[in-house]
């Protein structure tokens, strides 16, 4: 582990350096290696407690909460009530929107990068690339407002598209519903499989393709045997991550229906908000106990299809 | 912001090193403009995409209920109700959450990157985590779990927003200390008679700057833009008093919008040139590239 | 070069030196002739080419020599057709390239590193030509595994690139170049990212392989090391230009031009009168080289290499021992004769005695000498 000199071999070489911090040469050596071996422990300490105890116990008590009935036993209740009725439709149409807002951003983000990525102008790339970063970022009700404003009701694109006619609200669109969310969740998904997937256009040297030409291969070719098997785990990944990002989502969700719409969050949201029904009270962390389940697996793929990924762009 | 995803995505991206424009041999120059054209098009097509809700963010916090241009909504914001205390809590948390989560994880990435290198899987893991528990299930189990006095504390937010912080704070001071060659400064200021705490102050900090300032940045972007514990811990920060005012004044409510969006942008970009330069230095001097 | 028909019974199996008995008639070396013509290439203000021409011989292994932002690649580049031209032609066999894409010039390329597809195994790896060819799998698996036991990597055969090491990595791209059969064989610094002992190994192997299958061969390399032990000639390039193209023995002995002379092998510049064809040098008089560029000019410096200048021991000699580098067989010794270092080589067993602070005398014992316009002046020709 540590293999710098201290104080002590420095005594026990002879050359009489002394120093208060390790109390003289002369400690006997059991109590210095017990010191020794203390230390990482003591230095850890801060943190890992930390973790514990804002971290490590709360998640753990909603996974214990999802097995307990509001009396205490242990019981499978809380989890049958969510396969069922609204629990289920919940986590149905989170996945579901998960599923839409990872897909359909991916894939037109994969174009708009190798867009960006094929372009000269470094200019360019260098503004896709914050503006990506701070779009992905975008605080859940900043943008709930700015969609308001732009295709609400009274939004300013609204009334553009009435004056040709074409209000979507009067063709059955509704900004606060479901398919509102998700077209919502588009504006910072897509900068986000950006972000992720043009360091792997970057990974993808221009060695492989002159290689390739060199050897007689079209571009159609190149990309079918070389440059999509070599994003392919990229991409996957990075599709993956907006699943987690869209099912995990809160805020949006909530501000632009007021917590009217039926998503696995939104349903925890209301049970902290302290709409419980009698008999259904443990049913928040089942909720709970739940999308941990859906992101935990949705994690583990990332993290395999990642170190393909990397092994391949080194 | 309800999730840690879109920070890890910052974060990574900023990790890899550019290509520098290596398509300098690229063979597309020597194709047809038909291709030149179609990327125009989708970058066009994107451009605007992304351009018209900000216009109409930015349209709707000038314009006052008769659809008049006015900067009501802009000038009135200090005097709302509840505005002033609410931007004051907000700076409250922030800076505390900037502090602790400094005052607890750079020692740590330090201490693990000099001594305990074999730990920095279990910290790269510990700090991936709050993706994977989103806010909304911590918020359930912390505000079930965590004692009265605690709940009646804004300063719980605090205490929830480090951890929901690990995820940027501990990648950037990885990464910085990574492509600082941390061992060696540190043996050099030790033989020069440095103690600890003035190795760290003296030379380990100086050394981290961008990748702390990346990280402060981060950090007061999420806690300006955190909604979901806030709102569920029933404190009015910034976020939920936009969202509480929008029943009264729509064109407010997206005017402080669109002010801690402009913020944040500025923020982002200043820290995204200082670090992107200084890490592909660094880079560049390790060799990785 | 062996002929015998062993279909398949290829003995290396280490990633060692290749046997001399193995067949090589799976992959049939052509040597085409190239001209390169007068080329040119422009970047925004910079002429990476400036009328750069050059001929290849059909099986010529001509090496490219110059410091960094001479043109070398670029020039490999254009030969390869990933640059445009600006003016000139790349003629091969006769047929001007111009119009012929990088993707038919049927020219094998082996780039510095990192070019192995790393989704594909070594074996699929080599075998990619010949699947854009569109032979047939099993018939270019066997061609390709022939390679690699060509190259010495038969049992890395199912390793990925990121697998191996960067030497192995270099075998496997450039037996994957030779899959092809190429006219003309094009290498781009292939050697510079590997480690000292690997770069050696290799040199020697390329270079033998390349004997056997006589396919013609451009070397891109800013190591003259390199460039003047393996080539047959050795093209020195400065500033988009040829500066020089001859065999090693020439370039060294025979620089045409003081920038040949001073990047190739090692001279010490020294100011001289210059009198007709003749220059005063350590108060001997001395012809001057002819054929150099600068047999016109007035003010001169004489570039001499270590071997063209032996020492007296004299303790009334002005010049003196400053430096003393023992190089094995022969010690180099730098002699201060007023302001001018002098790099001379000596017989290391005589060196021992010859401490710095040594007065000594220096003579030329060349039969005549190089001499270019002096540093520093504005050349016009007398």
């Amino acid at each position: 582990m540590s293999s710098d000199v201290t104080v002590e071999d420095l005594a026990a070489s002879g050359l009489g350096i002394s120093n208060s911090q390790a109390g003289g040469s002369g400690l006997p050596a059991n109590r210095h290696r017990l010191r020794r071996a203390v230390r990482p422990v003591l230095a850890m300490a801060p943190f890992t407690i930390y973790t514990l105890i804002f971290l490590a116990i709360p998640t753990a008590t909603v996974v214990e909460l999802a097995f307990r009935s509001h009396s205490g036993k242990l019981t499978l209740a809380n989890l049958n009530l969510i396969e069922h009725g609204t629990f289920r439709l919940g986590f149905e149409n989170s996945i579901l929107l998960a599923t839409v807002t990872s897909i359909v951003p991916g894939i037109l983000g994969v174009f708009l990068a190798y867009t960006i990525h094929t372009s000269r102008s470094g200019l360019l790339k260098r503004l896709v690339a914050t503006s990506s970063g701070v779009l992905a970022n975008f605080g859940g009700i900043n943008l709930t407002f700015i969609f308001i404003a732009t295709i609400g009701s009274t939004g300013i694109l609204t009334a553009w598209l009435t004056v040709i006619r074409l209000n979507p609200w009067h063709y059955g669109f509704n900004l606060y519903s479901f398919w509102g969310v998700a077209i919502v969740y588009m504006y910072f998904q897509i900068p986000l499989m950006l972000l992720v997937i043009t360091p792997a256009f970057g990974g993808l040297r221009p060695s492989w393709r002159e290689a390739a030409e060199n050897l007689g291969a079209s571009s159609f070719h190149y990309w079918r045997t070389v440059g999509v098997p070599v994003l392919l785990p990229s991409v996957l990944g990075g599709i993956l991550l907006l699943f987690g990002s869209g099912f995990a989502a809160y805020a949006t969700a909530d501000t632009l229906t007021a917590g009217t719409v039926t998503l696995a969050p939104i349903q925890i949201g209301a049970y902290l908000n302290g709409n419980v029904i009698a008999g259904e009270e443990n049913v928040g962390y089942a909720i709970g106990f739940g999308m941990l389940v859906v992101l935990t697996v949705t994690m583990i793929l990332y993290a395999l299809v990642r170190r393909r990924a990397s092994r391949w762009l080194r | 912001m309800a999730s840690m995803i879109p920070a890890i995505a910052v974060e990574e991206a900023l990790s890899v090193p550019d290509s520098d424009g290596e398509g300098a041999g690229d063979p597309q120059r020597r194709r047809v403009p038909r291709i030149r054209f179609w990327r125009g098009i989708v970058l066009l097509v994107a451009g605007v995409y992304f351009l018209i809700p900000l216009y109409a963010g930015m349209k709707f916090s000038v314009q006052n209920d008769a659809g008049h241009w006015s900067l009501y909504a802009i000038k009135d914001i200090p005097s709302e109700t509840g505005f002033g205390a609410a931007f004051w809590l907000s700076m409250r948390i922030a800076g505390s959450t900037m502090v602790l989560a400094m005052v607890l994880l750079v020692p740590t990435a330090v201490y693990v990157h000099l001594k305990l290198p074999k730990m920095r899987r279990i910290l790269e893991f510990v700090t991936i985590l709050p993706i994977v528990i989103p806010p909304i299930v911590l918020s359930l189990g912390i505000l079930d779990v965590m004692p009265e006095f605690l709940r009646a504390s804004p300063y719980l937010m605090t205490l929830v927003y480090v951890i929901f912080v690990y995820p940027f704070v501990y990648r950037s001071l990885d990464a910085g200390l990574t492509a600082i060659d941390l061992k060696t400064l540190v043996e050099a200021s030790r033989s020069l008679g440095g103690k600890w705490i003035s190795t760290l102050w003296h030379v380990i900090v100086p050394n981290l700057r961008s990748a702390l300032l990346s990280a402060v940045v981060l950090t007061i972007a999420l806690v300006l833009g955190e909604f979901t514990f806030a709102s569920l811990d029933l404190w009015t920060t910034i976020p939920v008093w936009i969202y509480q005012f929008s029943q009264l004044d729509g064109h407010v409510a997206t005017a402080v919008c669109m002010l801690t969006l402009l913020g944040t942008w500025v923020l982002l970009i200043a820290v995204v040139s200082v670090d992107r330069s200084q890490s592909r230095r660094a880079r560049r001097r390790t060799g990785a590239l | 070069m062996t002929s015998t028909q062993d279909e398949g019974s290829l003995t290396s199996t280490q990633a060692g030196p290749l046997i001399a008995d193995s067949s090589t008639d799976f992959v049939r070396g052509q040597g085409a002739r190239v001209e390169l013509e007068q080329l040119v290439r422009v970047f925004g203000r910079t002429r990476a080419l400036d009328g750069f021409s050059l001929s290849v011989e059909p099986g010529e292994f001509v090496a490219l020599l110059g410091p960094s932002g001479c043109g070398k690649t670029t020039a490999l580049r254009v030969v390869a057709g990933f640059e445009r031209l600006d003016g000139g032609r790349v003629v091969v066999n006769a047929a001007d390239l111009a119009r012929v894409s990088a993707q038919k010039r049927d020219m094998g390329m082996v780039f510095q590193s990192y070019s192995l597809f790393p989704n594909m195994n070594a074996v699929n790896n080599v075998a990619y030509g010949l699947r854009m060819r569109r032979q047939g799998s099993r018939q270019r698996k066997k061609k390709a595994s022939d390679l690699l036991e060509l190259v010495g990597l038969g049992d890395q055969a199912t390793k990925y690139p990121h697998q191996m090491s960067g030497g192995q990595q270099q075998r496997v791209a450039l037996a994957r170049a030779l899959a092809i059969e190429p006219r003309v064989l094009l290498l781009d610094e292939p050697l510079s990212a590997l480690d000292a002992r690997v770069r050696a190994e290799l040199r020697e192997e390329i270079r033998n392989l390349q004997l056997r299958l006589s396919i013609t061969t451009l070397f891109v390399t800013h190591d003259q090391e390199e460039a003047l032990s393996m080539a047959d000639r050795v093209c020195v390039m400065s500033s988009g230009r040829n500066e020089q193209t001859a065999d090693p023995a020439t370039l060294y002995a025979r620089p045409a031009t003081a920038f040949v002379a001073e990047f190739v092998g090692v001279s010490s510049r020294v100011p001289v009168e210059r009198t007709g064809n003749e220059v005063v040098i350590f108060g001997q008089r001395c012809p001057v080289r002819s054929g150099g560029t600068s047999t016109a000019y007035e003010l001169v410096d004489a570039l001499l290499r270590p071997e063209d200048v032996a020492i007296e021991v004299d303790s009334g000699a002005k010049g003196f021992v400053t430096n003393r580098n023992f190089l094995g067989a022969t010690t180099r010794l730098t002699v201060q004769v007023g302001e001018i270092p002098i790099r001379v080589d000596v017989r290391s067993e005589v060196a021992g005695d010859i401490d710095p602070g040594t007065h000594v005398r220096t003579k030329i014992i060349s039969r005549d000498v190089l001499v270019a316009p002096r540093l520093g002046t504005n050349p016009t020709p007398s």
